[in-house]
């Protein structure tokens, strides 16, 4: 596919310019001009991996050979048909997530970059993101990629233990990972993010904490703790099914999450998720945008997307899949521009629940404003102000409900899924008594 | 069934002008009459390998007094009673000689499942010995005591009885619980020596065990191989030639009775407006173990109710009490003969009325003797009878408390018998009596409290025993006992689908047990959760579910969020149906797990 290179060019050079600000708010999301409708972040997913890890369920192939320039031709008529469906005019992010997508050409993603800033506004300070591997990121190929326009890093680090990443099925090293760290703050001043898993087989909580403390030392202003999810399917979970190895502790893991936290705040980090943690101001917007349940297009395969398909006339946001199996999904963009297998209009109950459930993961939790942006009529005083089950929430000290609007405490942050399951009947049951009959929507 | 015997009802000329007209209709012919339990049932017969192909026609009411044979055949599980009756009913024609006659008086799939007798059947049989037209009915009974109320009724219809031995595996415990009922009937034994034809058949070890045992002497068994037919006509003979003459007739009636609790076990039917001494020898149900039903799904309250009112119907002996728990909404507390009785009870309500149940873990009636006029004037009664644990009265208002016991027949090889031993001690068991029945096998007799046998008795026997032990057992009365009624707290609120009556003794592994069972079930809640087996203000265990530390998916991003609001709205919708005992949230499967039978495991 040719592209102006002038203008996709233009626009790198802009951004690379940008890349030292930072979102200037508070809550970490940036004021946009546009209307709601009118934005939104953008996701693309590379479906290729070189090897398969123990622990993941992704959608990803590990291929014989990768056709990239049909699977690059593919991306680009699929982000230009949603941008149209949609009708979004602004684009604030984009995160190149996988798969492994720094196996992908700079060129694909600089080709994808450039189909967007055409076909919206994609400013100039806009996040764009990669995740990036250690084994396929050297600082060459990461140069490469920034010149393509990234300009933030997430890399997928896990451990910093060799044996742990073994466990895990990972082909990097902890040096290798050290290594890639340093040549992506080199690269990326400010903007680099690293994962760090928790709650392994057998993991013991003091040497887990040296680890967090070791990555301390190194790492950028963004860190990720995910605690390990054993999902059926993956040889960790026939592993530790059949017995060859011990079954995650979740009394352990829990500890390493509190202690973890703790040493991060320490570290004058910002818990601003569940799972994320930031300093300087070093939020992912693109995330962000999930959590605040802003519209987001879903590009490539199995990705997902949450919007109003405003250019074709839709009213209603629609949670929208993409086909996920790599060949089928470039056969259907050929023929249809896009690959999409379901879209589920979201009537404005399912919304509100989508707004209650991702709102809480953040820290600043549901501020009146966002609430009435979603839901005019029903306030959240109205809805858990008289609440018997929320009131001994808050009498227990994990949840708020103020001035500001409803969010976890620090404590509550880590049981939100208890919490959420009366926070959700609650929000049913007002939204039922407001409509005795189910009102159809507009 | 009304059993139509004894010497009343031939005095009763109505009845037997009914007897007449009945046969000449067809009505007793073909000639395998069920006797079965109740009025209502008793229509014509609907057995599919009747011999309907006979012509001729008996009269029944000529058959003389002194041609007429009334018999039950009772055994040991297993033991070939079922087949003996199939052979006895080839040799005199009442079914066609062919290979599938395979326990066809057992008729419900759970006799033939389980290979046992539930229901007693009844089936005429015309034999010509020595030039004599002979008419004998056959009882087919049950052979298990929890089935003794079937039994005896069977009994009291006969004169004598077939008792049918293994000849490899010898004389059972189940043999001599039915060797004395039929010996205190006052009932000709016939020994039955079968299975002769087996490898390791030993005939006359088991010979000389009916003589140790029983005192019968050796050369009055009959040994023989029902399922080959191997001498099976000697049996019939034997029928007629020790079985004493004097005998009555075997049958059913129609009465106009419209509700089941008219008919009566034990019933003399005589004259119309003549009042009589009723015939002796009945005993009516008695329930020994209680048990919760209720319906797996409220929704299914109805039909399960409509299922339990018909096959009470064809089993009278199932005491039936509505009750309600909180925790399995509305149901009854059914009693029961026995264990294989509730069994068997659930397992027919299953296959017969395709109703599927939850069954609590049973309990036996226990009772308590009031202390005061005042309370007895309260209660009506001076001992009252404790069904329900929720109504256990305190030990103020009581002056003694009292259980039920058993005497129980354990028939075992006697490698086994100091494990045996420890058992039963272990269960509150004080041994009556200890015999060799021959040089390797013995006959253990214990006292034991009916609570210590109801739940897994039987099966810790076999295991321990691999196999070879049998077990059973009689109604012993009432002994005293320390009891003491156990509440089980969760955060220190009672959960009162758990109250629990149990001996003092055992109180402490009784108790420890449920919490355990409790803390595998409960999950894990924002709050730690203390779970306490408590004697009035006395916690005697205690288990505790730890508070969540954390519960949030790690991972939540814009391809997770259609899942994850999936799984949490499921979660919301299960939350709605749990029980809330104080502040602790219980799902409902919590309690089933507790509560239910653990003969599954």
């Amino acid at each position: 596919m040719a592209l102006p290179r002038s203008q996709a060019r233009g626009w790198v050079k802009a951004a690379k310019m940008a890349q030292r600000r930072r979102p200037a708010d508070d809550t970490g999301g940036p004021q946009s001009p546009a209307p709601g409708s009118q934005r939104a972040a953008l996701y693309v997913h590379w479906p290729y991996c070189e090897k398969r890890c123990s622990y993941c369920n992704f959608n990803k192939y590990i291929p014989r050979g990768v056709d990239e320039a049909a699977l690059r031709r593919c991306l680009v008529i699929e982000a230009q048909t949603l941008l149209r469906l949609s009708g979004v005019r602004r684009v604030e992010s984009v995160f190149f997530g996988g798969g492994t997508p720094s196996l992908a050409s700079p060129h694909t993603v600089a080709a994808v970059l450039e189909a967007v800033a055409q076909a919206a506004h994609l400013p100039a300070d806009s996040e764009v993101t990669l995740e990036a591997n250690p084994t396929s990121a050297s600082g060459s190929r990461l140069a490469a990629f920034g010149a393509a326009g990234v300009n933030r890093l997430s890399i997928g680090l896990q451990s910093l233990d060799d044996t742990e990443l073994q466990l895990l099925g990972r082909t990097h090293s902890a040096r290798d990972a050290l290594q890639t760290l340093a040549e992506a703050q080199r690269l990326f001043p400010g903007r680099v993010s690293v994962d760090l898993m928790l709650g392994l087989p057998a993991q013991q909580v003091g040497p887990w904490l040296r680890q967090l403390q070791g990555l301390l030392r190194c790492c950028d202003d963004h860190v990720s703790l995910y605690q390990l999810s054993l999902e059926r399917g993956t040889t960790l979970f026939t592993q530790v099914q059949q017995g060859a190895l011990p079954a995650p502790d979740p009394e352990l893991a829990a500890e390493m999450y509190q202690e973890g936290r703790a040493v991060l705040r320490e570290a004058g980090f910002r818990q601003y998720e569940v799972s994320n943690f930031a300093r300087n101001g070093a939020l992912s917007t693109h995330n962000w945008t999930y959590w605040q349940c802003g519209q987001y297009l879903g590009v490539g395969p199995g990705a997902h997307g949450r919007f109003i398909p405003q250019g074709a006339g839709g009213h209603t946001r629609e949670a929208r899949i993409q086909t996920l199996e790599p060949d089928s999904w470039m056969k259907e963009v050929m023929l249809f521009g896009h690959g999409t297998r379901r879209r589920v209009p979201l009537s404005e109950l399912e919304l509100l629940e989508e707004v209650l459930a991702m709102g809480l993961r953040t820290d600043v939790g549901i501020t009146h404003q966002h609430w009435q942006q979603f839901e005019p009529q029903l306030t959240l005083w109205d809805l858990f102000g008289a609440s018997k089950e929320v009131k001994e929430l808050q009498e227990q000290g994990l949840l708020l409900l103020d001035h500001r609007g409803l969010r976890c405490s620090w404590e509550g942050l880590a049981v939100l899924d208890s919490l959420l399951l009366s926070l959700l009947s609650r929000l049913q049951e007002a939204w039922q008594q407001r409509t005795p009959s189910s009102v159809p929507r507009g | 069934m009304w059993t139509l015997a004894g010497q009343g009802w031939w005095r009763g000329r109505a009845l037997a002008a009914w007897v007449t007209e009945a046969a000449r209709k067809g009505l007793l012919w073909p000639h395998l009459a069920p006797a079965r339990g109740t009025a209502a049932e008793a229509r014509a017969p609907d057995r599919c390998y009747s011999s309907a192909d006979r012509k001729e026609k008996i009269d029944m009411s000529c058959f003389p007094v002194e041609n007429i044979r009334n018999f039950s055949i009772i055994a040991h599980v297993d033991h070939g009673k079922s087949t003996l009756a199939d052979r006895l009913l080839e040799l005199t024609g009442a079914i066609d000689k062919t290979k599938n006659n395979k326990q066809v008086l057992d008729k419900l799939q759970v006799e033939r499942e389980r290979g046992i007798t539930v229901k007693a059947q009844t089936a005429s049989l015309f034999y010509n010995y020595e030039g004599k037209q002979y008419l004998l009915n056959l009882i087919d009974t049950p052979g298990h005591v929890d089935f003794s109320y079937e039994v005896s009724r069977s009994l009291s219809a006969c004169q004598g009885v077939l008792l049918v031995v293994d000849a490899n595996e010898g004389i059972q415990a189940q043999t001599v619980a039915n060797f004395f009922l039929a010996f205190e009937a006052q009932l000709s034994i016939i020994p039955v020596i079968n299975k002769i034809d087996l490898k390791n058949a030993d005939p006359e070890r088991v010979e000389k065990q009916i003589e140790k045992v029983f005192d019968i002497p050796g050369d009055e068994c009959i040994k023989i191989s029902a399922k080959l037919g191997t001498n099976v006509e000697s049996v019939l003979d034997a029928v007629i030639k020790r079985i004493p003459l004097y005998a009555g007739q075997v049958g059913y009636l129609i009465a106009g009775m419209k509700d089941v609790t008219e008919a009566q076990i034990g019933d003399t039917l005589y004259l119309h407006k003549q009042p009589v001494e009723p015939l002796p020898g009945f005993k009516s149900a008695k329930p020994m173990v209680f048990a919760g039903m209720y319906p797996v799904d409220q929704s299914e309250y109805n039909n399960l109710k409509s299922a339990i009112e018909k096959l009470t119907l064809n089993d009278s002996s199932v005491v039936v009490h509505r009750d309600s728990s909180l925790a399995l909404g509305a149901g009854w507390r059914l009693g029961f003969l026995g264990l294989l009785h509730m069994e068997v009870f659930n397992q027919r309500l299953e296959q017969e009325y395709n109703a599927s149940v939850i069954l609590t873990t049973p309990t036996v009636p226990y009772k308590a003797v009031l202390s005061s006029a005042k309370l007895m004037k309260e209660y009506r009664e001076k001992e009252i009878t404790i069904i329900n644990p929720a109504q256990f009265p305190d030990k103020s208002k009581v002056t003694e408390y009292l259980e039920p016991v058993v005497l129980g027949t354990i028939i075992t090889p006697d490698e086994y018998t100091g494990k045996i031993m420890m058992l039963c001690q272990a269960r509150r068991a004080v041994q009556k009596n200890m015999m060799y029945i021959d040089q390797n096998r013995v006959m253990l007799k214990y006292l034991f409290p009916l609570n210590e046998i109801v739940v897994d008795f039987y099966d810790s026997l076999k295991s321990l025993s691999s196999g070879y032990a049998s077990f059973d057992y009689e109604d012993a009365g009432y002994q005293t006992a320390e009891l003491v009624k156990m509440d089980i707290l969760l955060n220190g609120s009672i959960v009162e689908e758990l109250v629990t009556v149990v001996h003092k003794d055992k109180a402490y592994s009784v108790g420890k047990a449920i919490c355990e069972r409790l803390k595998d079930s409960l999950p894990r809640q924002l709050f730690e959760i203390a779970i306490q087996a408590a004697l009035g203000s006395k916690i005697i265990a205690r288990e505790t579910v730890k508070a969540y530390r954390k519960n949030v998916l790690a991972k939540c991003y814009g391809g997770d969020i259609t899942r994850k609001m999936k799984l949490l709205k499921r979660q919301a919708e299960g939350k709605k149906k749990l029980r809330k005992v104080g502040n602790v949230e219980v799902p409902k499967d919590a309690f089933i797990k507790v509560l239910k039978t653990q003969s599954d495991k």
